[in-house]
């Protein structure tokens, strides 16, 4: 074997790849599948027509996330399709022998959530589920692919898939972060830099000083935000922070099975000099608390910045691409972001519903209230970070100042919940997309920023920078 | 199981103009309550089809002319955002066999593939060829020759890319994969015994 330096994405490829398929592509081995309620069904009616078994039952893990209310918990459901959807998983779980966290084992929430929750995400694996942000689960050194349904039939009935190689971009971000800047910030400056569709045929290495000195909870922000930078994959090379954060989870190795599993899971992590295929440095204080003013992730500003205006546009594309933004979203061309009138604040999502983001907002939400007129929810990942918030009393906090704290599930982020934004209502939303119609109204309109700046807009009732109205710095 | 060998696709197209069309755009998510497939078509392009009010806009894909068009085609990035299959779903269930665009989103191409639907790639400049030639004569017959890498429409015609792998895998009859994934279960398992976090717990 040659010793020739290679990157995490390589060597887990490399693992995994069980031969060449007659087209070129690789059947590559899926170590873990996490399934959910709205793209499994039909690929276990299709593995029902094939008369065809799941082959590692072991190995694929299921929760409920995208329909589930929550606000009214009682099944069954006051949606007859929603319920419909329940019984359909929970049937196929229980008939294909599938390990199911349904809200009755206290370990329900969103898929993203869970998975490394249970410490059933770990480094140096490939990780399948039916839903693009998937690749959240990179923040461990993990390859994670979001699937689609027909690949959903194909990892259950054969654990695998086929899938051509990506190529590798290193994102290296730099520094200390400026206070009140987020992890969250840091992925909307780097997909507005590198565009919606840049990362197409990537994977996205995330690197430098400032991931090393993330949490694990904010390398998921970032990582689950790949996608909307159009890269399938992203990650983060495993170290001592995420060694510590698995050790002592219901799925973690134990004992002497811990020790080889570390020193497996280090042997993963990107050798230094090894090859990519593009290098991109960022400097972290180069980074302000950006949001959206438009209808993709990429349509982003800092807080400071004006809303763009059509005649600043540098291509015709950009040009009617900021037309046809500013006209779904009413906003000013040209005008400050800052003081657009919001009429909901949503806290929660796969990209800012855990624990240290409801800490963060909960540490500045003290004893202010939300202002009159603006519907504010909070809404836990899953049921044990709301179990871990509520320990801390952060529920109570949020409750105080005017959120409504919810039970956990994908909620307003694509509304397939009766949380809904009405008509063309504002909302300050922690989530990751802001597509057209996204938070379940034709006309809503969706401005993406960190927890903190959601809390800064529910508080003053406008977008706002987070730093004055809490006087960080 | 034995697959059509899909080397072309020959039916009416209709040009639904724009960059970046999402999958909520293609298939809102309030449609995806559902445990099968069957019926998504109607509600392809649904909010950009209908007013809030339900009433409809004049989209491309519902003028007169255009019904029963079988061949897409858009602009940039089209597809981006979900993994939901939802969206290729609703387009092959509204009767379109193949989308000719500038580029593709990665998951969207790779899940239309696998339902045999064709997604090429052509220059700006070329499908607002074809969409003029459309526009002049709704019932004009295009070819989209998967094999030959061009799109034929009256007298003219233009030049289009496909990624190989998919190329190969439409004409060869190989682009529902798992055939060939079942065939290759015995090196899964050995595969798997190597890697220690698989072993049966
Ligand atoms: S929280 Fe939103 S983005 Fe995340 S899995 Fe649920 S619906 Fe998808």
């Amino acid at each position: 074997m040659s010793a020739q330096p290679r990157s995490l994405f390589e060597k887990v490829w490399a693992a995994h790849a069980v031969r060449t398929l007659a087209n070129g592509q690789t059947q590559l081995l899926i170590g873990t599948h996490l399934i959910h309620e709205v793209t499994s069904p039909q690929a276990f009616g299709m593995l029902r027509d094939l008369g065809l078994q799941v082959a590692f039952p072991h190995r694929t893990f299921a929760t409920v996330d995208h329909i589930v209310p929550t606000n009214e918990l009682v099944e069954p459901y006051r949606d007859p399709l929603a319920q419909a959807m329940m019984d359909e998983l929970r049937k196929n779980c229980a008939q294909f022998g599938v390990t199911f966290f349904d809200r009755a084992s206290g370990k329900q929430g969103i898929v993203h959530i869970v998975g490394p929750e249970q410490g059933i995400t770990q480094p140096g694996t490939t990780i399948a589920c039916g839903d693009s942000h998937t690749s959240t689960h990179g923040a461990f050194g993990a390859i994670a692919f979001g699937i689609g349904t027909s690949q959903v039939r194909d990892v259950l009935a054969t654990q695998t898939m086929a899938l051509g190689a990506l190529k590798v971009r290193r994102i290296e971000v730099n520094g200390k972060l400026r206070p009140g800047v987020y992890a969250k910030d840091v992925i909307l400056h780097i997909i507005r830099q590198l565009g919606v569709n840049g990362g197409t045929g990537f994977a996205y290495e995330y690197a430098g000083s400032t991931f090393d000195a993330f949490s694990m909870e904010e390398r998921m922000t970032v990582c689950n935000m790949s996608i909307e930078g159009g890269a399938r994959v992203g990650y983060v090379n495993p170290d001592e922070t995420t060694f510590a954060y698995l050790k002592g989870r219901p799925y973690s190795p134990t004992g002497d099975a811990w020790d080889a599993a570390v020193a497996r899971w280090r042997s993963f992590a990107s050798d230094p000099g090894c090859r990519y295929d593009d290098v991109v440095r960022i400097d972290a204080a180069d980074i302000a608390p950006s949001v959206t003013w438009g209808i993709n992730p990429g349509q982003g500003i800092a807080i400071t910045e004006n809303i763009p205006s059509p005649e600043t546009a540098a291509t015709d594309d950009d040009r009617a691409g900021i037309i046809e933004a500013l006209a779904y979203m009413k906003l000013p061309a040209g005008q400050p972001i800052k003081g657009t009138k919001i009429n909901v604040a949503f806290l929660g999502s796969c990209t800012n519903g855990r624990l240290s983001d409801f800490q963060e907002v909960a540490k500045y939400i003290q004893g202010r209230k939300v202002a009159p007129g603006v519907r504010a929810i909070a809404v836990p990942g899953s049921q044990i970070v709301a179990l871990q918030c509520e320990k801390l009393g952060l529920d109570k906090i949020l409750a105080e100042a005017g959120f409504e704290w919810r039970a956990a599930g994908c909620s307003m982020c694509l509304a397939m919940n009766p949380d809904k934004l009405i008509g063309d209502e504002l909302c300050a939303s922690s989530s990751n997309r802001n597509f057209k119609g996204r938070q379940g109204s034709v006309t809503g309109r969706t401005v993406l920023m960190s927890p903190v700046m959601v809390a800064a807009a529910a508080v003053t009732g406008v977008v706002a920078d987070a730093r004055e109205v809490f006087a960080v710095n | 199981m034995a697959l059509a060998k899909i080397t072309s696709v020959t039916g009416r197209g209709v040009y639904v103009p724009g960059n970046d069309i999402d999958t909520d755009r293609i298939i809102p998510a309030r449609f995806m309550k559902c445990v099968t497939f069957d019926g998504l078509g109607e509600f392809l392009f649904h909010d950009v089809r209908h007013t809030p009010e339900g009433a409809p806009t004049g989209h491309p894909i519902d003028q007169p002319a255009h019904k029963g068009a079988s061949i897409l085609l858009s602009g940039a990035n089209f597809g981006c955002g979900s993994s939901r299959e939802h969206a290729p779903q609703a387009i092959h269930k509204a009767g379109f066999r193949a989308v000719i665009a500038e580029n593709f989103a990665e998951i969207f191409f790779g899940n239309s593939t696998t339902l045999g639907i064709p997604c090429v790639n052509a220059a700006r400049e070329d499908i607002a060829r074809v969409a003029a030639a459309i526009e002049r004569d709704p019932s004009l017959e295009i070819t989209v020759d998967v094999a030959a890498l061009e799109v034929r429409f009256g007298a003219d015609s233009i030049k289009i890319t496909q990624r190989e792998s998919a190329r190969d895998a439409l004409v060869n009859g190989r682009w529902d994969a798992i055939g060939d994934l079942i065939d290759g279960l015995p090196a899964v398992h050995a595969t798997a015994a190597r890697l220690p976090y698989l072993a049966t717990a």
